[in-house]
């Protein structure tokens, strides 16, 4: 690998853990959405 | 009904996440600041990755590798601020208790570990076609990892508690962690100096132009982390709603519940 | 005597008294040491010369593990007779049983430790340069480092699930400076080196978390 194809590899691999944490954010968040729309409809 | 101090009892229906009718214009806010704030982000690192890629000089003896230092530095002072905030909220919750305090440390423990975890591999990633190592116990990449260790390890406690007193747990832990902190850099400092080994990063004066591109994407950076602490906050505090949202259906219905 | 350090007394007294008069866990200890020992033994076939600079080490990755072992079952027999319950509801303070765990395993862990030094010494043919009782002065510090944090760790653990792996996944990160301070200190006085520097650390090291640790152990001690 050149060089350039670690300071490639270096900047790739910080996104893909930001991008990996943030999704499993969304994901999460998603999954209480859910779950309280679950919460309401029992309730009504 | 009233409480024994006076106050009416209203019915306790309210759901995680607020009702639109509950919005107040502090929460309108809040639900508009976020999405303006995540474009300036995304457009302030754009920019310092213009910057970073085609702006900054190339460095004579390492380069174009060395821009890594635009993204490994940034992480690391940018992990370091989080952990001292984790401290700081770690702190409030033993001396106050306040539930806010406690998410405040979940969340920057998390995101610091996050932030933590990427200087531990671009620097792996740097030295090796500069030093070609993977790897030295240099002072700071080995001050770095001891600190992700810690903080890992609180994680470790948060998930595997079965306490109905974690927070006050996970708060005594990062208060022994902090505390942790000096001694780890002084005891590897002084072993460095005892076995030297190549430092990475190199010490010595920096160019002014790589300077303004290391602050503009520790600025960057730091807006970034503020964006994700925001969500993850946001997050959890809706999980603990939604937790106690749970535990009152039980309490008032034990018989039959959805869960 | 004051209330509190009478208390430490008597309850480290009782610890102790049980320990001798069960002695299961002690014997099941000893032998685990000497199997360490050995294991390492097998594992790392220095020579003389070698060994020197490596015994340092290998010694204290073997306390460790043995104050690890010993440091797991700190709490076990307050928690099968539901005497934290108790020791909460009464209004003896905290730190006294705090110090009293420390003090017993302090002593636990110093006989384990000098069963397995002379085995140390034979298997490695090991021989200190520099003054002797400095090994005995970082013997002490280090292995007050380790189980004045391993017995806080070991009470925030009960309240975990997998509890055997969290004490040493808590106490591991956070030991590493005294860790790194009683290994270089021992490697320097078996070099005839100055050690000086890591003794104060680990002196210092000590005295910071021994304090944050009463300080914190009613905390973690009423948390249910």
């Amino acid at each position: 690998m050149s060089g350039n194809g670690y300071l490639f590899a270096a900047y790739a691999v910080t996104w893909i853990i930001h991008i990996v944490y943030l999704g499993t954010i969304v994901s999460r968040y998603s999954r209480l959405k859910r779950e309280i729309e679950e919460l309401k409809k029992s309730r009504s | 009904m009233r409480w024994s101090d006076g106050r009416l009892a209203r019915p306790a229906r309210r759901w995680p996440g607020g009702d639109a009718r509950r919005s107040t214009s502090n929460e309108f806010t809040m639900k508009r600041a976020f999405p303006i704030f995540g474009v300036l982000t995304a457009i302030l690192l754009s920019y310092a990755l213009y910057m970073a890629l085609v702006w900054a000089p190339t460095e004579r003896t390492m380069g174009n590798v060395q821009r890594i230092f635009y993204y490994h530095v940034p992480s690391a002072w940018t992990a370091f601020i989080l952990f001292f905030i984790n401290f700081g909220a770690s702190v409030v919750y033993l001396i106050k208790r306040k539930p806010a305090a406690d998410i405040v440390a979940l969340v920057t423990a998390e995101v610091g570990v996050v932030f933590c975890t990427v200087v531990l591999i671009t620097g792996p990633i740097w030295a090796r076609p500069v030093w070609g190592i993977w790897w030295t116990w240099d002072m700071r990449l080995t001050s770095t990892l001891v600190l992700w260790l810690i903080y890992v390890s609180y994680l470790f406690l948060r998930r595997f508690s079965s306490s109905g007193e974690t927070p006050l747990l996970a708060a005594s832990l990062a208060v022994l962690g902090a505390l942790c902190v000096p001694f780890v850099y002084f005891s590897i400092w002084f072993f460095r100096t005892q076995h030297p080994q190549p430092v990475m990063g190199g010490g010595g004066s920096i160019d002014p132009r790589m300077l303004h591109v290391l602050l503009i994407n520790w600025l960057a950076f730091s807006c970034f982390a503020f964006l994700v602490c925001w969500s993850r906050y946001r997050l959890e505090k809706l999980q603990r709603e939604v937790d106690q949202a749970h535990a009152m259906e039980s309490l008032r219905d034990p018989r039959g519940s959805v869960r | 005597m004051s209330a509190p350090a009478g208390i430490t007394r008597a309850t480290l007294l009782k610890d102790l008294r049980l320990e001798w008069r069960s002695k299961d866990a002690i014997n099941s200890m000893l032998f685990f040491s000497l199997l360490v020992v050995v294991v390492f033994s097998f594992s790392f076939d220095p020579t003389a010369e070698e060994s020197r600079q490596i015994a340092g080490g290998l010694v204290w990755v073997a306390f460790l593990f043995a104050a690890v072992v010993a440091l797991n079952q700190t709490w076990a027999r307050e928690l099968r007779n539901q005497v934290l319950d108790a020791y909460r509801v009464s209004p003896a303070p905290a730190n006294s049983l705090f110090m009293a765990k420390t003090l017993g395993n302090f002593i636990f862990v110093s006989v384990l430790e000098a069963l397995m030094t002379p085995l140390f010494i034979v298997f490695y043919r090991l021989r200190a340069l520099g003054p002797a009782w400095q090994l005995l002065l970082v013997a002490v510090l280090g292995t007050w480092a380790l189980v004045v944090n391993g017995t806080f760790f070991a009470a925030m653990s009960i309240r975990t699930r997998s509890r055997e792996i969290m004490l040493p996944l808590l106490l591991f990160p956070i030991s590493i400076p005294a860790l790194l301070a009683m290994v270089q200190a021992t490697t320097a006085i078996l070099n005839g080196e100055g050690a000086r520097f890591w003794i104060v650390l680990l002196a210092t090291y000590d005295l910071v978390f021994t304090t944050v640790c009463l300080l914190l152990f009613e905390t973690v001690l009423n948390a249910e």
